[in-house]
């Protein structure tokens, strides 16, 4: 389904230069927005397509007072606190989690969930604590997780709840309405557990079409092109280009464990704020497995660097030259905010790949 | 973080999956892909088989993601345990 390169960059280009409007498109995933820089994608773009990036790096989207939390169970002598990497950089109010390791604190890094329960059987001594971040790709795992947890009766392990989802928080910025936005590029792998039809939302209740895309170049320019097609022709309609990998139902599987193990509920995003029923937190079965509630953590409130705007580069109302911190002070090696921290945050792909071209603008 | 990367089965076990991720061997869930057999392609994401796709989609998808992503994806995954890497495949 997708389309050849050169021939979509064409078509691109024709189709908006006929459009006397500018079109603004969100790529809604941090892996997107690097997949693009790294393409060199935005550069072959017409002058009045513009992309931006939305609130799809999980890193960046972690509210401060949950930061701030997973600092305070890590300082606790008792807890092993297992997190997937881009997380032990984040800056919270007292340090980061590898500054806090670099003190003695146990901090593990984890690439699969799996991994946190073999650290709860090899550490029987020891309360692991995961560090539940991620949206609907990575919270399928952390409910497989803790149903093995309960199903063996493990004592020792609990769940710092984070996790996100995708499409209140695209609601939520049509809702807020400053940033005018035509289509969104849906995420991939996101897609891969939701299905196309999650996205029902935002094409019949906001009119805007949305676009499910993999990571080639050609998957993406492909997406935007069936995005702008639609956006010129006044359609709203949910379409897929890689059909190869995401289906309309998603995992049904998957999702049943989340509905089994979670509820919906409000969530904190890092600068936006509440999202009514935007992320997930245990099922009154699975309660106990709550490290909030296991070690008596209340959230405090969110207190950021007064020179960081990530929340404003996340919903996508500044760009990353736009903030006085970019490049100096703020640098992937010296993160002041979460952007420059994840691998996949907007600030760290702009200082990687576009710095250069965006210097000269300061 | 929401990057899932394609691996093929070599053999299953009750819930779980041997599988190939192009020469690295790694053990994982198959509890969200009850259905996959050996020599089915899946995406696989923090320890878990998210999905199936067919085997273009996985080398296409894999070319890429080398290509893109190739520093990153040498610690995409914590060394499986000793078992898994031990046991050649049938």
């Amino acid at each position: 389904m997708t389309a050849d390169l050169a021939q979509a960059r064409r078509e691109l280009h024709e189709l908006c230069s006929g459009y006397a409007q500018r079109i603004q498109v969100m790529e809604v995933c941090g892996t997107h927005t690097v997949a693009i820089f790294r393409s060199g994608l935005r550069s072959l773009l017409p002058a009045n397509l513009r992309l931006v990036s939305g609130p799809g790096c999980p890193v960046c989207v972690t509210a401060q007072r949950h930061v701030d939390a997973a600092l305070e169970l890590a300082g606790r002598p008792e807890v092993l606190l297992a997190t997937y990497g881009d997380m032990v950089r984040v800056p919270g109010g007292a340090g980061s989690l590898e500054q806090l390791r670099a003190r003695g604190a146990r901090v593990h890094v984890i690439n699969s969930a799996r991994t946190a329960l073999e650290l709860v059987r090899k550490h029987p001594d020891q309360q692991v604590v995961l560090l539940g971040v991620g949206f609907e790709t990575t919270a399928p795992a952390t409910a497989a997780t803790v149903l093995e947890a309960d199903r063996d009766n493990l004592t020792n392990f609990s769940v710092l709840m984070c996790h996100k989802l995708v499409v209140p928080a695209m609601q939520a910025l049509l809702q807020a309405g400053d940033v005018p936005l035509d289509g969104f590029l849906a995420p991939g792998h996101v897609s891969v557990i939701i299905g196309t039809q999650a996205y029902g939302p935002v094409v019949q209740d906001h009119g805007r079409p949305v676009v499910v895309a993999g990571f080639e170049p050609q998957q993406i320019i492909s997406g935007l092109l069936y995005l702008v097609r639609q956006i010129v022709a006044g359609r709203a309609e949910i379409e897929n280009v890689y059909a190869g990998v995401v289906s309309d139902d998603g995992n049904r599987v998957a999702q049943e464990m989340i509905e089994r193990v979670f509820v919906v509920a409000n969530a904190p995003w890092r600068e936006l704020g509440t999202i009514p029923q935007s992320g997930l937190e245990l099922a009154p079965a699975y309660r106990r497995f709550d490290a909030l509630e296991r070690f008596g953590v209340e959230l405090g409130p969110d207190e950021t660097h007064p020179l960081c705007r990530c929340g404003e580069v996340i919903t996508g109302r500044a760009e990353p030259i736009e903030c006085p911190a970019f490049a100096d002070p703020c640098t992937p090696l010296n993160p002041i905010g979460p952007c420059m921290v994840s691998s996949e945050g907007t600030c760290a792909a702009w200082y990687k790949y576009n710095r250069a071209a965006a210097m000269p603008l300061r | 973080m929401c990057l899932a990367v394609p691996g093929k089965v070599l053999e299953c076990e009750a819930d779980e999956a041997l599988i190939d991720l192009q020469g690295n061997r790694l053990k994982v869930s198959k509890v969200l892909t009850p259905e996959v057999e050996p020599g089915d392609w899946v995406l696989v994401h923090a320890g878990f088989a998210i999905s199936t796709l067919d085997e273009q989609e996985a080398l296409e998808t894999w070319d890429y993601l080398q290509q893109a992503f190739g520093e990153d994806l040498a610690g995409l995954h914590d060394p499986a345990p000793p078992s898994a890497t031990e046991n050649p495949p049938t």
